[in-house]
């Protein structure tokens, strides 16, 4: 059990940034959102770490990718910090995306040689 | 400027972490789960939040810091609440971190730092050697050798010589040196102010020239720097300062000269190639080995030998280093000290490191609660690194300051005249090298007082920690790694204490050794004449003839006398002599030679074996007279009666021929510990010198009369210098053989000491863990009636069984060591009973009074608190 995790944390590492990106691209959100958003949309194959949630999201604010903001959630009658993609995020995450792109048909190219790397799931 | 905006980041961070978790409390509450629930639930999912904190640290940065400060705070709680631990482990690695730091400033002051001359690897002492070892080479020789050898860029002579100096409160004799003209251009020293020696200054007829050492320039001139081309008188003779050298200046081999002449060769040892009384000093031509030099030189003196047979006769050369030729006596002893410092500071670690073992034991149950709480191990890891640094960093401190006192005690045990000899211990000091030392020793130290509680607790599962709660293994795993080494502690310790007990005993002997003659109510002056009013014998037999009875007129003085050298004082000065009517082969005989005064041998209360002693008017007129010692007689007239017979020089020429009148029993013309030599002693009327001691018995006290015996000898000349007053005791107190002595048992104590206390320490570590591990045992054992007594022996049992097996080991290891060290010991057995019982009677206490207070502390055990405290 602890094990499957960890294999887990360590398919995220170097991705984390770029799924807390493509995240924030829907709008502004607040950390426990993002956490919850990713692990909905992969069906909760990606268990959110959330000690490795929050180091990133500082660490993308501090590189500039990412700006933050103490603000009330529509919905509860409370304060959120929430995260906002930059000019700088944007683009960052094209570059990250192109090169996840690349760094996938790679793999993919090693792993099945004979079939094209746009077909269908076995 | 970092801890306000961090506190600040912080509790921002703890907002929006608690913000978070509570949405997904409310989140899990709105799924139907109870609030209690939704609480855990929250928390299960969110992880350890300590832990996300901590990560979140991390990813600031400057965390490491505020995480060694943390570390740092809680190590030094640690060591402060374990007091009993930190009270031992500290002071003992003080202990052995100062020993082996001063002993190392020493190696460093004598061995590792160059000699203070230009190019100094260069430089070699030449002597000529005559089997089995170097001697003085002779002013011809030197002439020779310098003029013929071809491995030598330049060669330079020196000789130490006292000078008399007029001052105004009277005729001071001097310590000087008279080198060449390019004695200093070859140590590659320039000087101060003035000039060098020129070229041609150190010639017969040369006006005389003299530099200053700093020291002197300083005290005797004020610094003032118009001194250079005033004029002085040395001896009588008129001298122009030229220069002065620099400070700090020393010259090792030299006699710490406050003066500098150039050589004259004008005394008459310097015209007779047979008569040697210089050293000297070379400096290597480019790429030139000192073998290849020494080769050079010795062929020189085998072409020396045939030309001139008389003189020079299996005389040969030798060549080194000029640095050998200064440390290389005290290196094996600095080395030997080195690994012995070493070896103590072994034993400390070890001890500590057993500490450390224990001390980790007992706190086996927080580290795994602290992992269990999620703590990682890396994290635990810094804890102990930081833990070992504090403990180390402690025990530096400690230790630099007890390296600090320790190095201040040489100067003030070393005689002055010792100290002019090795100048590099005035250089002792906590310099960079030494510091650079102690620092590296710290970084080993703490890399194996970080290592030990590591790799102890890698070995160790969490959970069964948790579970067992340290109880009784670790008395245990101590008792039987620091029961070892307490053995082997005290073991060491006994060989040392023995050691130092017949070191002791033989300086005590030494001390006590039968000089031969009365050697209490003794007081002795050095005079020297200048040579210019007291150019030959006849002044000077004059002078002592006046002197003599001017000083037994003194109140107190019983009987005065002149002899040439003083009694126990070294088996120099000898003559070569043979004996009329004995068959001669070659091989003369080498005897010790005394000028004295008529009344030399009732004044020192010598006893008369056989014929006469001398009288006042035997002089240059009367026949030649002598008077040999029993030794003498002993060995080369057994069987005859040595009265009557006549002695001279090894060609036997007519004015040496002297007639034996009488025989006297041996005493200690040498040192304390040498052999017997024959001694040979001529009436100072018929062999005159200009530098002799006044020797004076005195009624009551023989320090008080030296004042009265200065002044006495200026009442009859002013200019005649006197020195180094000092009385019979003193003298044999401060002696060659007993400084060594004194200096071997002292350092050896010394050891022996620390030895003792590091012994006793880790004894006091082993028993007293013991016996907070066995408080529930005991409390126990009292709950179900142990009396106090048989508390006190439980403790005193185990105590008693490892000194009793160190002490027999210690034992026979001594003895073993002893065998060995006899060379060294004087009137003593290396098995000498009285020693070794004192030793471990002493050794014994020292374990008791170790024992002692943990015995105690466990019989005062209270049962109930002891059952209760688990």
């Amino acid at each position: 059990m602890e094990k499957q995790a960890q294999q887990r944390a360590n398919l995220l590492q170097g991705t984390l940034d770029m799924l807390i990106l493509r995240t924030l691209l829907y709008g502004p959100a607040h950390g426990h959102q993002i956490g919850k958003h990713i692990q909905r949309t992969t069906n909760d194959f990606l268990q959110m770490q959330h000690g490795s949630l929050y180091p990133a999201l500082h660490r993308l604010e501090r590189r500039g990718w990412v700006a933050s903001k103490w603000e009330t959630a529509p919905d509860r009658n409370r304060e959120f910090k929430y995260y906002r993609l930059t000019e700088k995020g944007r683009k960052q995450l094209v570059v990250e995306e192109s090169q996840w792109k690349l760094m996938a048909e790679a793999v993919a190219r090693v792993m099945w040689p004979a079939v094209p790397a746009t077909g269908e799931e076995s | 400027m970092k801890w306000w905006p961090s506190r600040k980041r912080h509790a921002e961070f703890e907002r929006e972490l608690r913000s978070d978790l509570e949405l997904e409390e409310e989140e899990q509450q709105e799924r139907g789960v109870s609030p209690d629930e939704a609480w855990y639930a929250a928390r299960r999912a969110f992880g350890n939040t300590t832990l996300i904190k901590e990560q979140m640290h991390e990813a600031w940065g400057g965390a490491s810091f505020e995480r060694f400060w943390q570390d740092l705070r809680y190590a030094v709680r640690v060591l402060g609440k374990n007091r009993g631990f930190s009270a031992t482990a500290i002071p003992v690695l003080a202990l052995g971190i100062g020993t082996s730091v001063a002993i190392f400033a020493f190696v460093d002051a004598a061995l590792i730092r160059p000699l203070p001359y230009a190019d100094p690897q260069r430089l070699v002492h030449v002597t000529e050697s005559d089997p089995p070892g170097p001697v003085n080479i002779s002013y011809l020789d030197y002439l020779d050798w310098k003029k013929q050898n071809t491995t030598l860029a330049s060669m330079d002579v020196f000789t130490g010589w006292n000078m008399l100096l007029s001052t105004p409160t009277g005729t001071e004799s001097v310590p000087g040196e008279r080198v060449s003209a390019g004695f200093f251009r070859t140590l590659g020293v320039a000087p101060l102010l003035g000039r060098d020696f020129h070229q041609g200054e150190d010639t017969l007829g040369a006006p005389g020239v003299v530099m200053l050492s700093y020291g002197t320039w300083q005290r005797r001139f004020g610094g003032k720097k118009d001194v250079v081309g005033q004029s002085l008188k040395l001896s009588g003779v008129s001298h122009t300062v030229i220069g002065v050298l620099p400070k700090g200046f020393e010259f090792a081999l030299g006699s710490s000269p406050q003066f500098w002449t150039a050589l004259q060769p004008d005394n008459s040892c310097e015209k007779r190639r047979d008569c040697h009384n210089l050293y000297a000093v070379g400096r290597l031509k480019d790429g030139v080995t000192v073998q290849a030099a020494a080769a050079n030189m010795q062929s020189i003196a085998v072409q020396l030998e045939r030309q001139y047979p008389d003189s020079n006769q299996s005389r040969g050369a030798s060549v080194m280093p000029l640095s050998e030729a200064i440390v290389g006596d005290i290196r094996p002893i600095l080395l030997l000290l080195l690994s012995g410092a070493g070896l103590l500071l072994l034993i400390a670690c070890v001890n500590v490191s057993s500490l450390l073992v224990v001390h980790t034991e007992r706190r086996k149950r927080e580290i795994a609660v602290r992992g269990a709480l999620g703590a990682p191990r890396a994290r635990l890891g810094c804890q102990f690194v930081t833990e070992g640094l504090v403990l180390v960093v402690g025990g530096s401190l400690a230790g630099l300051a007890f390296a600090y006192v320790t190095m201040q005690i040489p100067s003030r045990l070393i005689s002055k005249d010792l100290m002019a000899r090795m100048p590099y211990l005035s250089g002792l000091e906590l310099n960079t090298h030494v510091l650079a030392f102690a620092g590296i020793l710290g970084l080993l130290a703490s890399i194996v007082f970080s290592l030990t509680p590591i790799l102890h607790l890698s070995s160790s599962d969490m959970r069964d920690d948790l579970t067992e709660g340290g109880r009784g293994a670790a008395g245990t795993l101590w008792r039987r790694i620091g029961g070892r080494l307490v053995v082997i502690e005290l073991a060491t310790t006994m060989v040392l204490l023995t050691g130092a007990g017949l070191l002791g005993e033989s300086l005590y002997r030494l001390l006590h050794v039968d000089v031969g003659f009365q050697a209490d109510h003794l007081s002795t002056l050095q005079v020297r004449l200048p040579g210019a009013a007291f150019p030959g014998d006849p002044q000077q037999v004059a002078f002592v003839r006046r002197l003599l009875p001017q000083v037994e007129s003194l109140p107190g003085v019983r009987a005065a006398a002149i002899t040439s050298l003083l009694p126990v004082t070294c088996d120099c000065t000898t003559d070569w002599v043979r004996i009329v009517g004995k068959p001669y082969n070659g091989v003369h005989i080498t005897a010790n030679e005394r000028d004295v005064s008529a009344g030399f041998f009732t004044t020192l209360h010598a006893r008369l074996l056989a014929g006469r002693y001398f009288t006042d008017a035997e002089d240059a007129s009367k026949p030649k007279v002598v008077i040999i010692n029993h030794a003498f007689a002993r060995k080369y007239f057994a069987g005859e009666e040595p009265v009557g017979k006549r002695l001279g020089d090894p060609t036997l020429s007519p004015p040496s021929i002297k007639q034996i009148i009488g025989v006297v029993e041996d005493f200690k013309d040498g040192g304390l510990d040498g052999e017997q030599l024959p001694a040979v002693y001529y009436p100072f009327n018929q062999s005159a010198g200009p530098v002799f001691a006044l020797m004076v018995r005195t009624a009551q006290d023989d320090q008080t009369i030296q004042p009265a015996l200065a002044a006495t000898v200026h009442q009859l000349n002013m200019d005649v210098g006197v020195e180094q007053g000092s009385t019979m005791r003193e003298q044999i107190n401060d002696s060659q053989p007993a400084y060594f002595h004194r200096s071997t048992a002292y350092v050896v104590g010394g050891f022996a000491v620390l030895a003792l206390i590091l012994s006793a320490v880790g004894l006091y570590g082993v028993i007293a863990y013991s016996v907070s591990q066995r408080t529930r045992e005991i409390g126990v054992r009292m709950a179900l009636g142990a009396q106090r007594g048989s508390v006190y022996k439980l403790v005193l049992r185990q105590a008693g069984w490892l000194t009793g097996t160190g002490l027999a080991i210690g034992l026979i290891c001594s003895i073993g060591a002893s065998l060995p060290m006899r060379s060294l010991l004087f009137g003593v057995q290396p098995w000498d009973a009285v020693t070794l019982v004192c030793v471990a009677t002493l050794l014994a206490i020292a374990s008791i009074a170790a024992t002692f207070i943990p015995a105690r502390r466990a019989a005062s055990v209270d049962p109930m608190q002891a059952l209760r405290s688990e």
